[in-house]
């Protein structure tokens, strides 16, 4: 693929040789990768090697230092991390990192801080309660409470709550029980089904592969290889180093 | 005998009032506390600051009272708002207590700049509202006026709080403060909104207590501490562990300083603090 | 190299004798004196245990010693060991709670706090006996002679040279046993990291207590000394929170990590005090404290190892020779 013919394919999400890592230490090299608007990707790998660190790169909360990031075309080299949300990618972080002491409804609330977002506020909660009945129930329970896989209903929906068309996912399956797992990735598949834009990060590679058109295989902070899921699924390197087959 | 009980009844409601004042002085602290986890020891500092706003205004410019009051309140706001920007957040990466020893600090700068600008002559505002009267019993006016704003304040603390959008961050920066950016929120200006609010505060208590008390530099030391060991009793950061603190800490220093000498109202209190700290490390109000 | 802090200390120890006048003596003295209360301090802590409460063991040590000695007619070499005692049950009775309760950090400060206001407002409320905020002066002794033994009363300043210089001396020696016993390993990783320190076996409650009684003994000897030589206290000079936090400020100013730091840091803020005294005159009697305020928060801020801790850090950047020769 050529470089023009890479810039007019209208990708949301483009990552241009990025390179990125925290005080003395590299955790991703010249990665580059783009996800096409309706798209759902998942980047897949073994612990360690650098996806959480490539999907907070992408927020901003880590500093890029080579290579660029493009939303819609636009570079983010100066945009701050709280801004990257008004852009409209937002995240779901690694471990969900609810608000533990305020309610479901609060937690949601926080979603949606955006002063662009607060107007349709109501508007949403409504279309996250319709996805996640179960929040509806919980609204007022403090979130600390809530199961594993409620919690990751709740973080997946306060990022919801800004309205995004990018939504990155990170290990979503990390921490739940098997049964819970399948239901969170029935919902990742329905979330894609509404038309967002989903860059889901996991070590789960046969269930993600499932569900997602694209992936990227990280390895020690570089891209190792990259296909459709079927592809990749069917891919002896991918077999025989991470489904054990 | 039955005079006695008169004057014992005068000073438990004259505490409940004095606890008004306290719990009052407590709000600011516990937010930013509560918040960006910093105790501001130079609290009652800005305080000072804000009576010698509130007499300049008044007295020397000649303000309406009400508007120098709120020109000291906004005053302090700045201030605290300062406080965090200029000292605060270059040591919000060291070690906690560093950022104790910084605004120790600013307490040592304040009295000592106040000192140097207005010298260590008493000044008062002059305004000495009448004590209400009911039967045999009276009452401090100022004190009944701390007391329902402190009530107030707490009360439009806890919907704005609960409530807004900036409130529910507030709230949730306390606990997480690494994601926020992940909301859109900047950390950085929750804790500037957050030090000016504790700031604006410490100028509402500043417009009460110039209705009670002389200003000098040194005025901060007389009710600093009792400030803070009102809320490290009610929790650091839990604003209605605060509160009933300070009601408790009020009916010491009012009932004890009743029977014995006001010090020893204060001394039995603050023994009562320590004996507290040691059943109940996490504040009365605590939950574990 | 080896002799430097010997011939150093001669130096100190002689320059009164080369006719020095009264009042750089008498500085000499104070600066002394604090750095001993300081250091006092600083062996609790530099090891995380910040204490604003130290004013309550200074006022121990001024008034426990005056009162029995004005009241009584208890001599001060007697009064003193009762005041160490004093300070020694009220040290363990704050501190055995606090460490065996883990309350740490921000919490400890401020229980301390409440116990140094609670000395100073007792020397208040019992103004009857103390004079109250007017303070108090020994009964003097020095009727015939220029000293008094008894009262622990000397006009002469060169006495009271020679004692607070031995017990500053005696003050680093403690210093430095506490350094270096294994109370200090143990007590750097408790300051790190508690729950570990628990966990490889050492009794984390009784090392702290034992540095907690080092530090609140020296301190009450410090606040007996400066009574006796001043023959003058209040209760805000040796007690509450204003003398407490400035003797954390003046070890954090001279540097909390380094044995000279806390001497540094009286002699610092003592000499800061009186050039701006002497530059200005007493008009202006707050602008040394407001010099010295600001320069604490930019201390904090830029130079957290303090005035002596930062020199040396920079001195070792350049020169890879270690410079413990500084160390007297």
């Amino acid at each position: 693929m050529n470089a023009v013919a890479a810039k007019s394919s209208g990708a949301m999400l483009r990552l241009e040789d990025v390179s990125a890592g925290y005080a003395g230490f590299q955790a991703l090299f010249n990665v580059s990768l783009e996800i096409r608007p309706g798209e759902s990707i998942a980047v897949i790998g073994p612990n360690g090697a650098g996806k959480t660190t490539l999907l907070r790169t992408i927020s901003k909360l880590i500093g890029v230092t080579s290579g660029d990031i493009l939303m819609e075309g636009r570079s983010l080299k100066d945009v701050p991390a709280h801004e990257v949300i008004a852009l409209g990618i937002a995240q779901v972080p690694e471990g969900r990192r609810l608000f533990a002491r305020l309610s479901v409804e609060e937690n949601l609330k926080m979603g949606a801080f955006l002063p662009a977002a607060r107007p349709r506020h109501s508007e949403r909660l409504k279309f996250v309660y319709s996805l996640f009945p179960r929040l509806q129930e919980r609204s007022a329970q403090i979130a600390g409470t809530l199961s594993g896989g409620e919690q990751q209903m709740c973080a997946i929906g306060r990022a919801l709550m800004s309205g995004p068309k990018l939504l990155l996912l990170d290990e979503p399956s990390a921490g739940l029980a098997p049964v819970v797992v399948q239901s969170i990735f029935d919902l990742v598949r329905r979330i894609c089904a509404e038309g967002y834009t989903v860059l889901i990060v996991e070590q789960n590679i046969r269930q993600v592969l499932k569900v997602v058109d694209r992936a990227y295989l990280l390895e020690t902070g570089r891209i190792k290889s990259s296909g459709a899921s079927a592809e990749l699924l069917a891919s002896d390197e991918i077999r025989r180093a991470y489904l054990g087959i | 005998m039955q005079i006695f009980d008169i004057f014992l009844l005068e000073a438990v409601l004259n505490g409940l009032l004095l606890g008004g004042l306290l719990a009052l002085l407590s709000l600011g602290l516990n937010l930013v506390f509560g918040v960006i986890d910093v105790v501001w020891i130079c609290y009652a500092e800005l305080i000072m600051i804000g009576m010698y706003a509130i007499y300049y205004f008044y007295v020397v410019f000649g303000w309406p009272l009400l508007l120098a009051m709120a020109a000291g309140v906004l005053l302090v706001a700045v201030a605290g708002a300062a406080l965090h920007q200029f000292v605060i957040r270059p040591v919000l990466g060291a070690e906690p207590i560093n950022q104790l020893l910084v605004t120790g600090g600013v307490l040592f700068f304040l009295q000592a700049a106040a000192t140097l600008a207005f010298g260590i002559e008493f000044k008062n505002i002059g305004v000495r509202l009448p004590p209400i009267v009911v039967g045999d019993i009276s009452f401090s006016m100022p004190r009944l006026i701390a007391f329902g704003v402190a009530l107030a304040g707490m009360l439009a603390m806890y919907v704005f709080l609960k409530r807004t959008y900036l409130g529910t961050a507030i709230r949730a920066i306390s606990q997480d403060r690494g994601i926020m950016p992940l909301m859109g929120v900047n950390p950085n200006r929750i804790f500037i909104f957050t030090s000016a609010l504790g700031g604006g505060l410490a100028g509402l208590a500043a417009c009460l207590l110039v209705l009670q008390y002389d200003i000098h530099p040194a005025i901060g030391l007389s009710f600093g501490p009792i400030t803070f060991l009102i809320c490290v009793l009610g929790g650091l950061g839990n604003m209605v562990g605060g509160f009933v603190a300070a009601f408790i800490f009020a009916q010491f220093i009012s009932v004890g300083g009743f029977f014995l000498a006001v010090e020893w109202g204060y001394v039995i209190a603050f023994v009562f603090f320590i004996a507290m700290m040691f059943w109940r490390p996490q504040g009365i109000w605590g939950g574990k | 190299m080896r002799a430097l802090p010997w011939i150093l200390l001669a130096a100190l120890a002689l320059a009164p004798l080369m006719g020095m006048g009264n009042y750089p003596l008498h500085m000499l003295i104070q600066v002394l004196l604090w750095g001993f209360v300081y250091t006092g301090w600083s062996v609790m802590g530099r090891l995380g245990l910040v204490s604003f409460g130290h004013g309550a063991f200074l006022g121990i040590g001024a008034y426990v010693v005056v009162m029995l000695w004005n009241s009584y007619g208890i001599s001060p070499w007697i009064g003193l060991p009762i005041a160490l005692v004093l300070a020694a049950v009220v040290a363990l009775l704050i501190g055995y709670p606090c460490f065996r309760f883990k309350i740490v950090g921000h919490y400890f400060a401020l229980v301390t706090l409440a116990l140094s206001e609670i000395a100073r407002l007792l020397i208040v409320a019992l103004r009857d006996h103390t004079g109250g905020s007017l303070g108090v002066t020994p009964k003097t002794d020095l009727t015939e002679s220029s000293y008094s033994l008894v009262a622990m009363q000397f006009s002469n300043k060169l006495v009271w040279f020679y004692i607070v210089l031995a017990v500053w001396l005696a003050g680093l020696w403690v210093w430095k046993k506490v350094d270096q016993s294994m109370a200090r390993l143990a007590l750097e990783a408790i300051s790190q990291e508690e729950d570990a320190a628990g966990s490889i076996g050492i009794n984390v409650t009784r090392l702290k207590l034992g540095i907690t009684l080092i530090s609140a003994l020296m301190t009450c000897v410090g606040g007996a000394l400066y009574a006796q030589y001043q023959a003058y206290v209040n209760p805000d000079s040796v007690a509450g929170i204003g003398i407490s936090l400035q003797m954390v400020f003046g070890v954090i100013a001279g540097g909390m990590y380094v044995r000279l730091g806390p001497t540094v840091g009286a002699a610092f803020t003592l000499l800061l005090a009186e050039s701006l005294r002497l530059m200005f005159g007493n008009s202006l009697h707050a602008l040394d404290s407001t010099i010295y305020g600001l320069m604490l928060i930019l201390f904090i801020i830029f130079m957290p190892k303090g005035i002596l801790g930062g020199a040396l850090e920079a001195i070792r950047r350049k020169k890879p020779m270690p410079v413990s020769a500084q160390n007297a």
